[in-house]
């Protein structure tokens, strides 16, 4: 069990921000992301579009936004822990017990959620029932390429994850089936030039213009259907089938933690963006007030606030004073001025 | 201003007057119509506003970029007639009158 003052929900800004204002009230903090590294949506779904109204920041992108967020948080030596999701939080008298999907526990006073639109999961093929192929023989993700030495592997997909591994599995699979709705690949040239170059050897065969329609087998996927774009069927006998559909967001177990929502959104206060829930906190996109506006500058405001609540709740029998960043020793101490 | 009409899954109709310059997108969260999700608040990046363009109206819409043909690909059960309805502009009159139909469900 790792004890903590505060833990934190999503590494996108808004949770990167909150590591910042915990930091300099002298609270530690970990961070908890279902994706692989920091960011969130801004690294996720546009890392290089531009960004225009981060105050005192003409112009920056997600991608750069966020390394300089961690830039920011680097004195506080933060913990993430990526890849994984928060699946339960239990009430333990004044404090939090949180798990995660990989079995993580921590104890803390505070949760500060700062999920955004949700976690980043998957998104599955459009076909009801397949469930119960998943960990069989359906995936979204390769954990050990070796599980597909000799196999016929049906890939769906388009993207840079759909091409990477129809080229890198066709090197040890008997043969790859890559699947896609159309002509026209979004990952990088040199991938599609290579899966094109194998495809004339027949260890990949490119469909496309296809869409899944069927998964047929009773206990693993035996036969994958696929529908052409004029109607036309055809079956291939698969030994397993993955999926690169890219990723959604869902806001997952929160919706089990006896929060009061709004649509896909969690309500809180505007006075320290606490929930119904005390010591349970949600900031940024995931949270709404009369007047909420989904902007990362709001986000850093409520991460601000809500800091002031952890810092009481964390540090209970010290007294809170306010201090700014300019003037103040103990700041300095904690950002490793000198 | 212009009008949609968008139509659930379900058959229930909705149709909005929708300010010029908004993204037909934009004209479903304003008004209320479920059945759009719009995550990425219309940034092109998420393929939670799919729709299905009614083929009266498929010759009238502005080309499809790029990257929202690249984002269609992980919308849920695309046709011919899909696109994102946050890349659809009502900068004028030609678009008053369309209607769109609403997928089983988005992403």
């Amino acid at each position: 069990m790792i004890k903590t003052d505060a833990l934190i929900i999503g590494a996108g800004p808004v949770g990167l921000f909150a590591v910042f204002e915990l930091g300099i009230l002298g609270l530690n903090a970990h961070v908890v992301d279902n994706l692989d590294k920091a960011g969130g949506q801004c690294i996720e779904l546009y890392p290089d579009k531009p960004i225009y109204d981060i105050p005192a920041v003409p112009e920056c992108t997600g991608e750069s936004l966020t390394k300089n967020l961690l830039k920011q948080i680097e004195p506080f030596k933060t913990s993430f822990h990526f890849n994984q999701r928060v699946n339960s939080v239990i009430k333990n008298k004044d404090h939090w017990i949180v798990e995660t999907s990989d079995n993580i526990k921590f104890e803390t006073p505070n949760v500060i959620i700062a999920g955004g639109v949700g976690s980043f999961e998957p998104r599955k093929p459009p076909i009801q029932g397949i469930e119960k192929f998943e960990s069989k023989n359906l995936f979204y993700s390769v954990k050990n390429k070796n599980n597909f030495a000799n196999q016929n592997v049906c890939i769906f997909g388009g993207g840079d994850s759909a091409l990477d591994w129809a080229v890198e599995l066709s090197k040890i699979a008997k043969k790859i089936y890559l699947v896609h709705r159309r002509d026209d690949f979004r990952a990088a040239q040199h991938t599609v030039d290579q899966m094109k170059e194998i495809a004339k050897t027949g260890k990949i065969e490119i469909l496309t213009n296809f869409q899944p329609k069927n998964f047929l087998g009773t206990d693993v996927i035996e036969k994958v259907v696929i529908e052409n774009n004029d109607k036309t069927i055809k079956e291939i006998n698969v030994d397993s089938v993955l999926a690169f559909f890219g990723l959604k967001m869902e806001l997952g177990p929160i919706l089990n933690w006896g929060l009061n929502l709004d649509k896909k959104t969690i309500v809180v206060n505007t006075e320290n963006f606490e929930t119904n829930e005390k010591g349970i906190f949600a900031i940024g996109d995931i949270c709404t007030y009369p007047g909420k506006l989904k902007l990362i500058l709001c986000g850093f405001h409520e991460a601000a606030l809500a800091a002031q609540e952890c810092f009481r709740r964390a540090r209970p029998d010290e007294k809170y004073v306010f201090r700014f960043t300019t003037s103040s020793s103990d700041i300095h101490k904690r950002l490793g001025v000198k | 201003m212009p009008k949609v009409t968008y139509i659930e899954f379900n058959g229930q109709e909705h149709t909005v007057e929708v300010e010029k310059g908004l993204s037909i997108m934009e004209g479903a969260v304003q008004n209320n119509v479920p059945g759009i999700d719009a995550d990425c608040g219309g940034s092109c990046a998420c393929a939670t506003c799919h729709v299905y363009v009614d083929e009266d109206w498929k010759d009238k819409l502005p080309e499809q970029s790029d990257a929202e043909k690249d984002m269609l690909d992980f919308a849920f059960e695309t046709k011919a007639n899909s696109r994102l309805s946050c890349q659809i502009f009502l900068e004028d009159e030609t678009l008053n009158g369309i209607v769109v139909r609403l997928p089983e469900k988005q992403g």
